[in-house]
């Protein structure tokens, strides 16, 4: 009666097997690399620069360990840390600004495991060291700027109509406008509803107040408060490519927060400082003066103009640019990448009432001249584009298209957006972990949980004998699927979540005590040994599926209302006390029938 | 057989009642005092604030740092600076309230170039700061968490058992979270929020251990040797008999919590502790708390017995 079809054997062999493969890779270590990404979207990495790089490190005599290019980073293996840093040197000063290089460490798994999906668990931060920050968007700064663009395309459109308008008021729920009388009312309000389909209007006309009240519908305003969260992780990445860390986590957390995490980062003062800048945007003429150019290119630089690099996803080129300043960011209300009449990738940018008369009156006066868009970061300017004024260009509507791909185009409106943040963020929470704290907290744990698992084996085989030895076997095999399953999903471990695996490891025991308990008691009452296995596994098993579904509750719980540390412990825990009622209950079942199952005659049961 | 629990006759639990319950309802309101008169020690998850931990090169004087800390007049609230030893004399916590009009890198850099005045060596080894919006939301999220595990865990057992076995394990284990938050409170222990997931996992942890009773006591009421027995009788059996498995159980956890407040290190610690008095509490209060207060909602055989009973029968 102790016996499982072989199917049942199967499974758990298989289980077994698929819980080795893809535990494994967590013991082969990491090596030091280096990682060659691009700077913005439009720059690929394939193998010309695959070519290049290799070219550097074979001139410079560094030898290297491998190399993988996968999705569009290459990454680079090294021997040890010494050769690492001067290749990124050299690699960084080889390969210019359109490439950012960081610095990585990568896992030795060997390329077999990989290719089945088995990686090693996911480390958090306090376990490999870095920043964490909590940022929250100030959302009403961004619904203001909404209600500030909206009065600003009412006055603008309502002049256009020649429309006589009084005041044009912002409040913080709406917008509103004061007209003299019930035609003009009728008037404006056809206007706007034309011009600005997205505003709901309220109209008040009666004698001596003839006014429309201009809000925005809920949809919008839940439109606005989620462009600006990715608008603010947009400007976040480009920031963050800065610093050259590898594998940043930045992501949106509940409606109005962004989660930036940079694994190996120290130097808190200067990530705020980057993540914190306000870059600006510049619009000024370029002069196309080819022999002014030439002059200039040979360190003769007029007065009043300055050299400036033109980003180029075929390569950066040099233009000269007036250091007068026609204009700047704080004009651009909206910068977003769509198609021109002809259907060719275009940026739309959308400047407010003060931005669009001076663009006008550019535009008027440099038909034909080309101006350029910079962006400046730290003092130091980049022209993102640099097109030529075709026509005049009113309505504060500005189109930049030419040899542009989409590509282009999304990262031209990006840059152009990430002059400003959609609205002002405050770090609500900040962490950073030293890498000898994280080493620490590895150690730490393990041991522990090593210690603990120990401790446990040793009581349960000398209390439970031939029971105590399934019960432990089991067990370990539970520590295999865990960590198995935990780098499958490649869930974030984190120092809770090391908790979470030796308080599972010390819960799982329990369903082994109780039917080794149990067993015991038949056989007290007098059952031979195989009825009382058969019984022993049977009448524990409601028990441990109450006990472990009272226990899912509280760890689900603490998943869904959790955060930061708590979440950690609980995705753990969760994982933990499934994988505990397989090995505990079949896994340990399985070797019992082994062991007794297939024997004829069983005199006493070693439990 | 190596044997520690096994017990010829049924201990008479149930006759304890009037003095369990009179422990429990002392500890309890002991602990509710304590959390009253001296409140949470609550770490600046919850309310906002700055915490450094340095490593000192050699071991150093805390209340030097703590006076240098003070030196730099950074809040003016000096009662709010806790300068803390981190297991060994070199390795020092100092948390700092929340200091307006200064940042956080700011206000790192400042205490740490303070710090290396008197040991350049010191090694900033992690730097905490929270604001204090996010404090108040962790405790709404904290209160909410608790209110969804216990009434998941009343609705799981009412349908599983019966509503009477549902309240009176809550009970019983809500019991035990109160009281370990009152020793928090009494030691001062500063309540993190690893603490908090340690206690929730407690209350999933320690409705195990009614629930195994109560399966057991219904197992008790349907079996035909336990007939004649009144109520307490079998209640008496029902934890005898699983006596053995509430202590080796209960014992193997906590020989992995020790494992994690001994060689688990600072980060590690307060979790420990709150598991380590979580399950010794459990162990009492489901046995000597729940069952009794079952007792006392006026539990009979017939609450389990339902017309499934010839079904039943078959499988017992």
């Amino acid at each position: 009666m102790n016996r499982y079809p072989v199917w049942k054997y199967l499974i758990i062999l298989i289980a077994l097997a698929v819980g080795l493969i893809y535990s494994v890779p967590n013991l082969y270590g990491e090596s030091p690399a280096v990682q060659i990404s691009g700077a913005r979207s439009s720059i690929t990495v394939d193998n010309t620069v695959q070519a290049r790089v290799e070219q550097l490190l074979t001139d410079a005599k560094l030898p290297l360990a491998g190399l993988i290019l996968e999705g569009n980073s290459l990454k680079v293996r090294f021997k040890d840390v010494d050769t690492q840093l001067k290749a990124k040197t050299l690699i960084q000063e080889g390969m210019g600004d359109n490439y950012v290089v960081a610095l990585n460490l990568l896992s030795n798994t060997p390329h077999w495991l990989t290719a089945l999906g088995a990686h090693p668990m996911f480390l958090g931060l306090d376990l490999r060291g870095g920043v964490h920050f909590l940022l929250e968007i100030d959302m009403k700064a961004a619904v203001d700027k909404a209600f500030e663009r909206i009065a600003g395309d009412v006055r603008r459109e309502l002049k256009d109509k020649k429309i006589r308008a009084g005041a044009i008021k912002r409040s913080s729920t709406g917008v509103e406008v004061q007209l003299r009388d019930e035609e003009t009312l009728r008037a404006a309000r056809k206007a706007i509803e034309n011009a600005l389909p997205v505003v709901q209007i309220v109209q008040t006309s009666e004698t001596g107040n003839y006014s429309l009240k201009l809000t925005l519908t809920e949809a919008e305003l839940f439109r606005i408060k989620s462009d600006a969260v990715k608008q603010n992780i947009a400007t976040l990445h480009n920031r963050v490519n800065e610093l050259g860390t590898t594998e940043p986590i930045i992501q949106q957390q509940g409606a109005d927060r962004i989660v930036v995490q940079l694994p190996g980062v120290q130097d808190t003062a200067r990530a705020k400082d980057i993540l914190g800048r306000t870059a600006t945007l510049e619009v000024r003429m370029v002069e196309d003066d080819q022999a002014k150019l030439a002059e200039a290119l040979n360190g003769n630089v007029p007065a009043g103009f300055e050299l400036m690099e033109e980003l180029d996803p075929r390569g950066n080129r040099q233009i000269l640019v007036k250091k007068d300043v026609e204009l700047t960011g704080e004009n651009i209300n909206d910068a977003q990448a769509g198609f021109d009449d002809q259907n060719q990738p275009a940026v739309h940018i959308n400047l407010d009432g003060s931005g669009a008369n001076i663009f006008r009156q550019l535009t008027a006066e440099n038909i034909g001249k080309r101006m350029a868009m910079i962006l400046v970061e730290k003092g130091k300017g980049q022209v993102v584009t640099a097109p030529v004024i075709r026509a005049e260009i009113g309505g504060g509507r500005v189109q930049i298209s030419g040899a542009m791909t989409a590509a282009d185009a999304n990262d031209t409106a990006l840059l152009l957006r990430a002059g400003s943040l959609a609205a002002p963020m405050d770090i609500v929470e900040e962490r950073t972990i030293g890498p000898s704290l994280g080493k620490e907290n590895i150690e730490k744990g393990f041991n522990s949980t090593l210690y603990g698992f120990a401790a446990i084996v040793i009581f349960m085989v000398i209390y439970y004998r031939v029971f105590g030895v399934t019960a432990s076997i089991a067990l370990a095999a539970n520590v295999l699927f865990l960590i198995a399953l935990l780098s499958m999903l490649q869930a974030t471990l984190t120092l809770p979540g090391i908790a979470a695996i030796a308080l599972t490891l010390g819960m799982a025991i329990d369903s082994n005590v109780l039917i080794n308990e149990r067993i015991r008691e038949e056989v007290r009452n007098g059952a031979p040994p195989q009825t009382a296995i058969k019984a022993g596994y049977e009448h524990a098993w409601a028990t441990i599926l109450d006990s472990n579904i009272t226990t899912l509750i509280a760890g689900v719980a603490l998943l869904i209302f959790g955060s930061g540390a708590v979440r950690g412990f609980a995705v753990v825990h969760c994982l933990g006390i499934l994988t505990s009622m397989f090995s505990a209950v079949v896994v340990s079942r399985g070797l019992v029938n082994l062991i007794y199952g297939y024997r004829r005659k069983v005199g006493k049961l070693a439990v | 057989m190596l044997e520690m629990f096994h017990f010829k006759k049924d201990i008479p639990f149930m006759s304890y009642g009037k003095l369990t319950t009179a422990i429990s309802l002392v500890t309890f309101l002991l602990a509710v005092f304590f959390l009253g008169y001296k409140g949470l020690n609550l770490s600046i998850e919850f309310t906002g604030g700055t915490v450094l931990e340095v490593r000192y090169s050699q071991p150093t004087e805390l209340a030097k740092v703590r006076s240098q800390v003070e030196a730099l007049n950074l809040s003016g609230k000096h009662t709010e600076i806790v300068v803390q030893a981190l297991g060994t004399t070199r390795d020092v916590m100092i948390r700092l309230p929340n200091v307006s009009g200064i940042s956080s890198a700011a206000l790192s850099t400042k205490v740490m170039d303070e710090l290396r005045k008197t040991d350049p060596q010191v090694e900033q080894r992690k730097v905490e700061f929270v604001g204090p919006s996010v404090g108040q939301e962790l405790v709404t999220h904290g209160l909410t968490a608790l209110t969804i595990v216990c009434l998941g865990i009343i609705a799981y057992l009412a349908i599983r058992f019966e509503w009477r076995f549902a309240v009176s394990a809550i009970l019983a284990n809500l019991h035990d979270v109160v009281i370990i938050l009152g020793v928090f409170a009494f030691f001062q222990w500063e309540f993190s929020l690893t603490v908090l997931a340690a206690i929730l996992a407690v209350l999933g942890y320690s409705v195990n251990e009614s629930v195994v009773v109560f399966d057991r006591i219904r197992e008790n009421f349907r079996k035909a040797s336990l007939r004649g027995k009144s109520v307490p009788e079998v209640i008496d059996n029902a934890i005898t008999a699983t006596m053995s498995r509430t202590v080796i159980t209960h014992g193997s956890t906590e020989m992995m919590v020790l494992a994690m407040l001994f060689f688990g290190g600072a980060a590690l610690h307060g979790f420990a502790m709150a598991l380590t008095i979580g399950i010794v509490f459990g162990i009492y209060s489901s046995v000597l708390v729940a069952s009794p207060l079952l007792l006392a909602f006026g539990v009979t055989r017939e609450n389990m017995i339902k017309p499934v009973k010839v079904k039943e029968e078959a499988v017992v």
